[in-house]
């Protein structure tokens, strides 16, 4: 599924009834299958850029456009489980059709297995995120969406789900999008990198990940870094 | 520990009754002896069938509109604004007023006992479960949303399950004030129920009658607490974890 952005603006008003300005013309497309990730700043518009695209906000100017079918598959920043339902309950509440076999398969990739039965108060946040990323997937959706899921985890628990993501991802024809601030994510994961500006976030560029997925070497990633940090110098 | 705690109760009823004379207040043997008499005649569960049957109907018709009112509210403003004086007014009309309302606009009646009944319990429901509704978690909303889930299997999974402490809450309360009401609107005007023999024993200055039937009327909604009420709110809270 084609995914095609075209926002010129985006502005909310606050308790006292300012307006303030928080997109202001974020243009891109992402192909079938592509994974496309927005770096920026903290707090820059990122999930509102997301809600955005997700439908959960209307209220903006411009046009988004998701044609074909649309599956929606979203991993939040933090779970969303219900709590009172097991973690396989969770996902087949989510994807009522996903057979066995599938799920059986998602499990075993995402090391839930032993916690099918397991209420999500009994996770732990990686768990809990794992199982979150499991509903995405089960679904089977044309465009998914990961907002910063690798955040507040440790370092070597972050990069084993980001390997396990990375598998995941390969080979599929879901368009995927991924909000990071981790520059090692985002390198190691996406296919085109969209750098936001500070609020209002704009596009500043758009960097293109040659290398495929799976043979990113620590050197693809420095190199993209240095490149990153040039044109942030360069915009000084 | 329960257990116990009964047996407590009987024993200090029992030693109260030494000190205060037997006239004003009668041992438990001696108003054990009229239950069962009262039972042996039948009259004692045909009461206590029309005063449960009475509970049933009017805590029923109270918690489905109360929940169902309630549940509006939260979600529209302007319903809220719209019933909130309704709300006021109600909360804080005395349960006396309600019934003796009901009995001069309706006539001495079930359908009167059961609105009056019902009515005195319905804003608490409402308020209860307003505020449940209030408290719903807008990221579970969204995330339903996001995935697509029909309405009603939103409700169901998502919605109720972060109700249903409220529902309790109001279902507890609610009984609890519905069994006191109960018994005002049956003394001042129906011919049967708890409320009614304990009229009738009032008039007649008859103790044990009158602690016969309030003691049967505790054992029931004691039976109801524990076999019902008490199950019902551990079910709803199997999934939480429980404390260390």
């Amino acid at each position: 599924m084609r995914l095609e952005v075209d926002i010129s603006r985006k502005e909310y008003a606050n308790a006292a009834g300012q307006r303030h300005e928080v997109l202001r013309h974020i243009a891109f497309a992402l192909e079938v299958g592509e994974v496309g990730v927005i770096v920026g700043p903290s707090g820059c518009g990122k999930t509102t850029l997301l809600r955005i695209l997700t439908g959960l906000d209307h209220d903006y100017q411009g046009r988004v456009s998701r044609p074909g079918e649309q599956r929606i598959g979203m991993v939040f920043q933090e779970p969303r489980l219900l709590p009172w339902r097991s973690v396989e309950d969770n996902i087949r509440l989510a994807a009522p059709d996903v057979d066995a076999k599938r799920l059986s398969a998602l499990f075993e990739v995402l090391e839930l297995s032993g916690h099918r039965s397991h209420f999500p108060g009994e996770l732990s946040l990686g768990l809990a995120r794992r199982v979150a990323l499991a509903r995405a997937l089960a679904i089977e959706p044309d465009f998914l969406v990961l907002d910063e899921p690798l955040a507040s985890l440790d370092e070597a628990l972050a990069v084993r789900l980001r390997s396990q993501i990375a598998l995941l991802l390969e080979g599929r024809s879901t368009t995927t999008l991924l909000v990071t601030h981790n520059l090692d994510d985002a390198v190691r994961l996406g296919d085109r990198l969209f750098l936001l500006s500070a609020r209002p976030a704009t596009i500043r560029h758009t960097l293109p990940i040659r290398a495929p997925r799976s043979a990113r070497s620590e050197s693809d990633v420095a190199n993209v870094k240095n490149e990153i940090a040039r044109l942030n110098h360069a915009n000084g | 520990m329960r257990l116990v705690s009964v047996a407590v109760f009987f024993v200090t009823w029992w030693i109260a009754s030494l000190f205060i004379g037997h006239a004003k207040l009668p041992p438990p043997p001696e108003v054990l002896q009229v239950m069962f008499a009262q039972a042996k005649t039948g009259a004692l569960f045909v009461n206590l069938g029309a005063t449960l049957a009475r509970v049933a109907v009017s805590f029923t018709l109270a918690m489905t509109l109360g929940t169902a009112i309630g549940y509006w509210m939260g979600r529209h403003r302007l319903a809220d604004r719209l019933g909130d004086p309704w709300l006021i007014i109600l909360l804080n009309l005395p349960a006396l007023v309600i019934i003796v309302l009901a009995y001069i606009w309706a006539g001495l009646t079930e359908a009167a006992a059961i609105a009056a009944i019902a009515i005195n319990k319905l804003p608490t429901a409402v308020v209860t479960l307003r505020e449940g509704t209030r408290a719903l978690d807008p990221a579970l909303d969204e995330m339903a949303r996001i995935f697509d889930f029909p309405r009603g299997r939103a409700f169901r999974h998502v919605v109720l399950p972060q109700l249903a402490p409220y529902i309790a809450a109001a279902a507890r309360s609610g009984l609890a004030l519905i069994w006191k009401i109960v018994l005002v609107a049956e003394f001042l005007g129906r011919p049967n129920g708890v409320g009614f023999e304990i009229g009738v024993a009032f008039q007649l200055f008859d103790i044990p009658l009158l602690l016969a039937y309030s003691l049967s009327f505790a054992a029931i909604v004691f039976l109801i607490e524990t076999v019902l009420v008490q199950p019902f709110e551990a079910r709803l809270s199997r999934w939480r974890p429980r404390a260390a």
